[in-house]
């Protein structure tokens, strides 16, 4: 699969990651190149075999309905940039 | 059989909008967030009470800060299999949590932990009654997923606040199938999962802290046509703004329409001061969330033993609550259903009917207590009125001890004063005349002092009415009104 300099574009917009010309121009060969590498995997016929969901033989560990954290708003905005009464303080988002 | 699938393929009529060019037929399904009652978090053990101080209810998982990992609570899984079983629902024995990402504030993970094809919780049902006729709205699927932070606009005109007091919450997403055809319907579905949630005690329903919210799906066509286009009017808080959305909604999408306009699929807001939807300014490419398996968490695997459990101390639910209220005590279909709307109510019902007669249990709980505690704003959990009381002042009716009349005064001191029924009665004098010769007494001392109205009455045999009033009033309301009439007709030859 190729992927042309509008997707990867779309693609660092999602990400919010900020690309110049350049590295959109180098991106676009590096990221056909993953996929086209990945696509090898398309010559396995998988008809018939679940999707493998974990390679180690663990079950999911579960906690008790326990309040055992929280109660430490200093720690939680200790790096924040901005704050002002324990809230974290963000540039202005509103619909 | 027939004309129903007809009437179905066709619209109810009942339902349908008039347009400036026919008829239209509204079609809505919806999203209902509801929090999971629990008391830690979904993937942390932060307390999920409401308010407190901001980003005190918040660990560091809730934070996203690095290296941090989710472990599952136990409990919001079971929450949501109760809510399941509940809703006859298939419970899927393997589910997996899914990362949808997308960018805000007030998520700090960057993607929400959600459950996308495989969710907990597959197709049930839940029954609805609008006007008197019952209706089954399908449920496509449930499944769990974290709240996020709170994000405040107004202190500030350049910044927002961010609280995370509520990030890593637990939720429900409940998602209807697109069967509902009006706002009624929107509302009675609303209510009545409410109404099954509270009585599961998988969520409390409470719709002002926004425990309870809904994303409701409306589109518009022709009777018969294929469905239109849908719009999502999202976060609406409370049953009755659903269904003026829904109104609101399908009025503009039909005016649209009408001047050959197409509807676009896109967000919007219910404007409750306007009574209108407004577009939401769109999220760029805010539908690509990239959904994936969440490598923080292994598949969710339920034991089919484990959610047996689960279905076995599950309550009574409030259909079958309704219909055993109307089997066993033989209410009608309205008060069963006053009865049952919450948990607490049929509850206390049940302990008044304890040895008395169910209807007239029913009667007094519903018009004379409800009545009250409607009057004054007081809940049931708050009735001045013990259940135990209120039996003991039916008791009193059904045996004949007090008159209806005399049991309402007794109804009111048991209001302001309280105190046992049966030692008031005695105490003040409330007996019942049953004594015949006490009546007669009453009923000769009228008609000797009335000669003008007995010529009347034998005339105009409705008269009679204004002797049983003379008589009940010589006795303070406590003749017996039946006594009274009978005897009343003898002595008048009537």
């Amino acid at each position: 699969m190729q992927v042309d300099e509008a997707t990867v574009r779309r693609i660092a917009r999602l990400a919010r990651i900020r690309i110049t010309d350049e590295e959109a121009k180098a991106l676009e060969g590096e990221l056909s190149g993953i996929l086209a590498w990945v696509e090898q995997l398309d010559e396995v016929n998988t008809d018939n075999v679940p999707p493998m969901t974990r390679v180690a033989d663990m079950k999911l560990k579960k906690r008790a309905d326990e309040v055992t954290d929280g109660e430490k708003a200093d720690d939680i905005i200790a790096n924040a940039p901005m704050t002002e009464d324990h809230y974290f303080v963000v540039p202005k988002v509103v619909e | 059989m027939q004309d129903t699938v007809k009437e179905k393929a066709k619209g109810k009529a009942s339902n349908l909008i008039a347009g400036a060019t026919g008829d239209w037929e509204v079609i809505v399904g919806m999203e209902v967030h509801a929090q999971v009652a629990s008391k830690a978090k979904l993937f942390s053990g932060a307390s999920t009470a409401f308010g407190g101080e901001p980003n005190d209810h918040v660990s560091l998982v809730d934070a996203a800060m690095p290296g941090m990992l989710p472990v599952i609570n136990e409990e919001c899984i079971a929450q949501a299999v109760r809510t399941g079983l509940g809703l006859k629902a298939k419970i899927n024995l393997d589910s997996v949590f899914d990362r949808k990402n997308y960018f805000y504030p007030d998520l700090p993970q960057g993607y929400q932990i959600s459950q996308y094809k495989s969710p907990i919780v597959g197709e049930g049902e839940v029954e609805i009654d609008v006007d008197g006729e019952s209706k089954t709205v399908g449920i496509e699927r449930l499944h769990l997923e974290q709240d996020a932070g709170k994000s405040i606009h107004d202190q500030h005109p350049d910044y927002s606040y961010v609280d995370l007091n509520r990030s890593g919450v637990a939720l429900m997403e409940i998602v209807s199938r697109p069967d509902l055809r009006s706002s009624k319907e929107a509302q009675a579905y609303v209510t009545k999962l409410r109404t099954i949630l509270r009585y599961l005690g998988t969520c409390d329903g409470d719709m002002e802290k926004g425990n309870l919210r809904a994303d409701v799906n409306v589109s518009v066509r022709r009777p018969g046509e294929p469905l239109g286009t849908r719009c999502e009017i999202k976060n609406v808080n409370s049953i009755r703004f659903i269904g003026q959305s829904v109104e609101a909604e399908a009025r503009r999408q039909i005016g649209i329409l009408e001047d050959g306009g197409k509807i676009d699929q896109e967000t919007r807001l219910f404007d409750a001061a306007k009574g209108e939807t407004r577009s939401m300014r769109s999220k760029e490419e805010a539908h690509d969330y990239r959904y994936f398996p969440d490598p923080d968490l292994l598949p969710l695997e339920l034991q089919q033993s484990w959610v047996d459990g689960l279905a076995k101390d599950l309550p009574e639910l409030p259909d079958e609550k309704r219909a055993r209220f109307m089997k066993v005590y033989g209410l009608s279909a309205y008060d069963a259903s006053v009865l049952v709307a919450e948990r607490e109510s049929a509850d206390f019902f049940e302990a008044v009917a304890k040895g008395t007669d169910g209807k007239l249990a029913a009667n007094w709980v519903i018009n004379e207590l409800f009545g009250r505690l409607n009057k004054e704003g007081k809940e049931i959990a708050t009735s001045p009125i013990a259940a135990a009381q209120l039996g003991g002042l039916v008791r009193l009716v059904q045996d004949g001890t007090i008159s209806g009349k005399i049991a309402k005064d007794l109804f009111e001191i048991l209001w302001t004063e309280g105190g046992d029924p049966a030692e008031i009665v005695e105490k003040r004098g409330m007996r019942q005349v049953t004594d015949t010769g006490a009546i007669e007494a009453a009923v000769d001392a009228i008609i000797a002092a009335n000669p003008d109205k007995v010529e009347q009455v034998k005339a105009k045999p409705s008269m009679l009415g204004w002797f049983v009033g003379q008589v009940m009033k010589q006795s303070g309301g406590k003749a017996n009104p039946q006594a009274v009439n009978d005897i009343l007709k003898a002595k008048l030859g009537i």
